[in-house]
């Protein structure tokens, strides 16, 4: 089984902060990883590897530093690894990003790939879908759990608001995975130790199959007119009471504020 | 000179960074208030290869770097000393004399095993009567035709009742001096061997540290680690290389104990304002913060000698004896930056204060380390 991998560099946003004037993130000093929900994707790619065998390529659309971020997954465990990076992606929304990547797959020879359920600085969950869209796949969204059944096909649990719903995937298709279904692995020592030895490609765009104008800026429909931080929730109180007296205080609680 | 970390250093930096604050920190308080031995901690570090970091990969290493090694040390131990030093006494003490004296078949023997974690090694060359003074080495090793019979009693054992791979001292030829002390590979079970209670200690009390008691027990012949009548020297040149652990472990210890004091003085308020904007804190902490550093490049810089071949001796015991003493003082004045909260156990900086103490002690006191250190400026 051949699995594309969709992974992105993203500041960690725990340690961001929001600059109060102009509503942008502050990414100076901030330390860049792995996009957890991606890195959830390469966790459940490497596990169908470790279980039937599979070759897993990541592939990433950035800029040269997102290098680092390649060696980690080839440190934990995957095979091959290749940079989408040219001026020509600059300014990509994830309408022409999808796009770009969707060129990047079809040069590639795949019966699976796994994207992150959405990426934590732009928060869009909307790259995997698109990818699918590009590439007239199947997709299958939220998901926690993936197997491979005997008859080749894949048994899914996609993981709703207030539900679990359990799908068979027959024949290629995109999964998009949930991080806190999938704890990642630890990069190995040894796999640390080789991952300078390997190859991390970088493709430009004349490499892949794409229309120029559909690229970059120019490709991307998406403008953003202002971004401003949430308001942050105060933190809520918590009773260890038995069911009877938890009535009771959220009544009172409720009655105090004139709800009820 | 470069001091940068290199790429995949940086790459490791970040996987023991990661390893050590979700695996080893929540585990750091019960492993020092039930005095446990942090076994599934040893388990995850075997799998992940942490425990053969500078083995060659033909023995079933990582093939890393001693560099390498001495991160993996700091990082945990600033998080949970005792891990560190778990790791440290497995990797410096026991498969480092296998690695750099053992035969073709003793590396093939016990090097995979030890560098996979499934075999935890230790040391054993302090005596009751034989402490800095380790030429008084009491126990004996005779040899009975097809193997060895060794006699006598060694304290102080880090990771003794998990080990499964000794490193032993005995005396060969009592009247030779530290010319008849032998090294000897003690495998747990082996007839005659057995391990004591453990050690009531002061800090890093997860480590596991009992006796071992040798009563008539038979060692095969092949056992013999280097040549008959080489084991001070042996013993000597292992801690040689153990001192670059526990100066990391001690470095490990201070940044650890850094790193509390800045988190805790920047939210404690008093006198309407947080005690870090004081500058009787600030300019503690500065030259706090500057001793750590440059521990920091006594250590690093020992490890490269080390790793490239460079007699290193010298720059172990000053290593050890800084980032010890520095580690000391950190933590010492990290408990007085708490004030009352730091003297009591809800709070890690009066566990690092506790552990620390030892790597003033282990491995060749500070006063072990000065007559190192001056014994090279005086030759």
């Amino acid at each position: 089984m051949n699995i594309i991998v969709c992974v992105k560099q993203v500041p960690d946003t725990t340690e961001i902060k929001i600059d109060p004037v102009k509503g942008t993130l502050i990414r100076d000093g901030v330390p860049s990883i792995m996009n957890p929900d991606d890195k959830g994707g390469l966790e459940l790619a490497l596990r169908l590897k470790d279980a039937h065998g599979a070759h897993v390529t990541v592939i990433s659309m950035g800029p040269p530093q997102a290098d680092v971020m390649l060696r980690e997954a080839l440190a934990m465990g995957a095979d091959r690894a290749i940079l989408l990076s040219d001026r020509k992606f600059a300014g990509a929304d994830t309408l022409a990003t999808s796009y770009a990547l969707s060129g990047l797959c079809r040069t590639l020879d795949y019966d699976l790939i796994i994207a992150g359920r959405q990426a934590i600085d732009g928060d869009t969950a909307q790259v995997g879908p698109e990818l699918a869209e590009h590439l007239g796949l199947p997709q299958i969204t939220y998901v926690a759990d993936a197997k491979l059944l005997e008859n080749g096909n894949l048994l899914i649990h996609k993981e709703n608001e207030d539900s679990v719903q359990v799908l068979e995937a027959e024949g290629k298709c995109l999964l998009t995975v949930l991080a806190s279904a999938f704890d990642a692995r630890y990069m190995s020592v040894s796999g640390i130790m080789e991952a300078y030895n390997k190859e991390v490609e970088v493709w430009s765009a004349d490499k892949i199959d794409v229309e120029e104008g559909k690229l970059g800026l120019s490709g991307s429909p998406t403008k953003v007119f202002r971004s401003f931080p949430k308001a942050m929730k105060e933190p809520g109180e918590v009773h260890e009471v038995t069911p009877e007296e938890a009535v009771e205080l959220i009544v009172n609680k409720l009655k105090e504020k004139h709800i009820i | 000179m470069d001091f940068s970390y290199s790429k995949t250093e940086q790459l490791f930096l970040q996987m023991i960074r990661e390893f050590a604050e979700k695996e080893v920190k929540p585990l750091a308080a019960e492993v020092d208030e039930q005095e446990r031995f942090p076994l599934e901690t040893v388990e995850k570090m075997g799998k992940l290869g942490i425990m053969g970091i500078p083995v060659p990969k033909e023995y079933g290493g990582a093939g890393g770097t001693v560099q390498m090694y001495i991160m993996a040390v700091e990082e945990l131990s600033r998080v949970c000393a005792t891990t560190g030093v778990v790791l440290s006494a497995h990797t410096s003490l026991c498969m480092a004399p296998i690695m750099e004296h053992g035969t073709e078949e003793q590396k093939m023997k016990y090097l995979p095993k030890l560098a996979s974690g499934e075999w935890i090694g230790a040391f054993g060359l302090t005596e009751p009567n034989a402490g800095t003074d380790a030429a008084m080495q009491q126990t004996m090793a005779v040899d009975a035709g097809d193997k060895w019979i060794l006699n006598g009693t060694k304290i102080f054992i880090t990771n003794a009742s998990y080990a499964n791979v000794f490193i032993v001292m005995a005396m060969t030829d009592k009247s030779k001096g530290t010319k008849g002390i032998s090294a000897f590979i003690v495998e747990k079970g082996m007839p005659g061997f057995s391990i004591g209670k453990p050690e009531m200690k002061m800090g890093i009390r997860g480590s596991a540290t009992c006796e071992l008691i040798f009563e008539n027990c038979e060692v095969p012949k092949e056992n013999l680690l280097g040549a008959e009548g080489k084991g001070f020297g042996i013993a000597m040149k292992t801690l040689d290389g153990g001192r670059i652990g526990i100066a990391s472990q001690a470095l490990g210890i201070a940044q650890g104990a850094m790193d509390e004091t800045v988190r805790y003085t920047k939210e404690r308020k008093q006198f309407g304002r947080a005690i870090a904007k004081f500058q009787n804190t600030q300019f503690q902490m500065a030259d706090l913060k500057t001793k750590v550093e440059a521990a920091r490049l006594l250590v690093r810089s020992a490890a490269w000698k080390k790793d490239n071949g460079i007699p290193y001796s010298a720059d172990a015991a000053m290593a050890k004896l800084f980032a010890a003493e520095t580690a000391m003082e950190v933590t010492t004045k990290a408990v007085q930056f708490h004030g009352g909260y730091g003297y009591t156990r809800e709070y890690p900086v009066d566990r690092m204060m506790r552990d620390d103490k030892i790597t003033e002690i282990y491995e060749g006191t500070s006063e072990v380390q000065r007559m190192v250190i001056a014994g090279h400026l005086f030759k």
